[in-house]
C-alpha cells in the first residue's frame, strides 16, 4: 500500500502556489498518492490561464531588491504598480536560479497522477465557470476531500 | 566512476525538477539498470540520498565532478 498526501491550497498568489506543488509533485514522484483540494483563493492555482502575482503589501518578509524597503518602508509597498514590478522581478528571478514555472509543476504532477479536486462551493460562491479550469480537474466537497484524506499519512493545509 | 546505461543532465536544475526528471528517467529503464545524474542544484546531494531510501532505487554512488554533483542510481 503507497502512502498518502492530502493537501488543501487555500492561496492564489505566485509564492503561494509553489509548496502545494513542490510537495505534491515530489511526493508522487516517490510513490505517494496524492490528492490536493483547491478551495478559496487556491482556485486560481487551477484556472487555465495562469494570472498569479506576488505583492509586497502586508509582507514584510519579502526580500525587496536594491534596498527598496528602505526606501519605502510599508506604505511603500502599496504605490501603483509595485506588485506587477515585484511580480515581474520575481519571474525572471525564478527563471535565472532554474526554478520551475507553475504551470510546469502543475502538469508534472497530472502526469504522475495526482488527483486535482475544486471546491464546489467556493466555485458557486465566486460565480466561476467550469469551463475556466484545467482538465482533469474534478469537482467536490468537504467530505469528498475527507473520503482521501481520512485515509492519508500526510495531511497539510496550505 | 562505474558504468551506466543511461545518462541524465539536470543542471541548471533547481528542486525539485532534478527529482522529478530522475523519477521519470528511471521508469523508463529496466531493472538492473543504471542512471547517471548530473546536478547542479547543492540540495540535490541529500535529496536523492531520500529519493533512493523511499523509493528503494539503490544510490551506487554519489560524488562531486567539475563543480557538479553526480549521481548513480540502480533501478530495483
Amino acid at each position: 500500500m503507497s502512502k498518502k498526501l492530502a493537501i488543501i491550497a487555500t492561496k492564489g498568489t505566485l509564492d503561494w502556489a509553489y509548496p502545494p506543488f513542490i510537495l505534491a509533485s515530489t511526493a508522487a514522484a516517490l510513490g505517494y498518492d496524492v490528492e490536493v483540494f483547491f478551495t478559496f483563493y487556491g482556485l486560481q492555482l487551477v484556472k487555465k490561464d495562469l494570472d498569479l502575482k506576488v505583492s509586497p503589501l502586508g509582507n514584510p518578509g519579502m526580500p525587496m531588491p536594491m534596498g527598496m524597503d528602505k526606501w519605502f518602508p510599508v506604505l511603500g509597498t502599496a504605490i501603483p504598480g509595485m506588485e506587477s514590478v515585484m511580480t515581474s522581478m520575481m519571474k525572471s528571478k525564478m527563471k535565472a536560479k532554474g526554478v520551475a514555472s507553475v504551470e510546469e509543476l502543475r502538469e508534472l504532477c497530472q502526469e504522475a497522477g495526482v488527483r486535482f479536486v475544486a471546491c464546489q462551493m467556493t466555485v458557486d460562491l465566486f460565480d466561476m465557470e467550469p469551463s475556466q479550469f484545467i482538465d482533469g480537474l474534478e469537482f467536490g466537497g468537504a467530505a469528498t476531500f475527507f473520503e482521501f484524506a481520512g485515509e492519508s499519512d500526510i495531511c497539510l493545509y496550505i | 566512476m562505474a558504468n551506466y546505461d543511461q545518462e541524465l543532465d539536470a543542471s541548471g536544475l533547481n528542486c525539485p525538477l532534478p527529482i522529478l526528471r530522475a523519477k521519470k528517467t528511471l521508469a523508463g529503464l529496466q531493472s538492473g539498470q543504471v542512471l547517471r545524474i548530473v546536478a547542479t542544484d547543492p540540495g540535490s546531494v541529500k535529496d536523492f540520498e531520500a529519493f533512493s531510501k523511499q523509493t528503494g532505487n539503490p544510490l551506487l554512488e554519489s560524488g562531486e565532478e567539475g563543480g557538479k554533483f553526480v549521481f548513480l542510481i540502480k533501478k530495483a
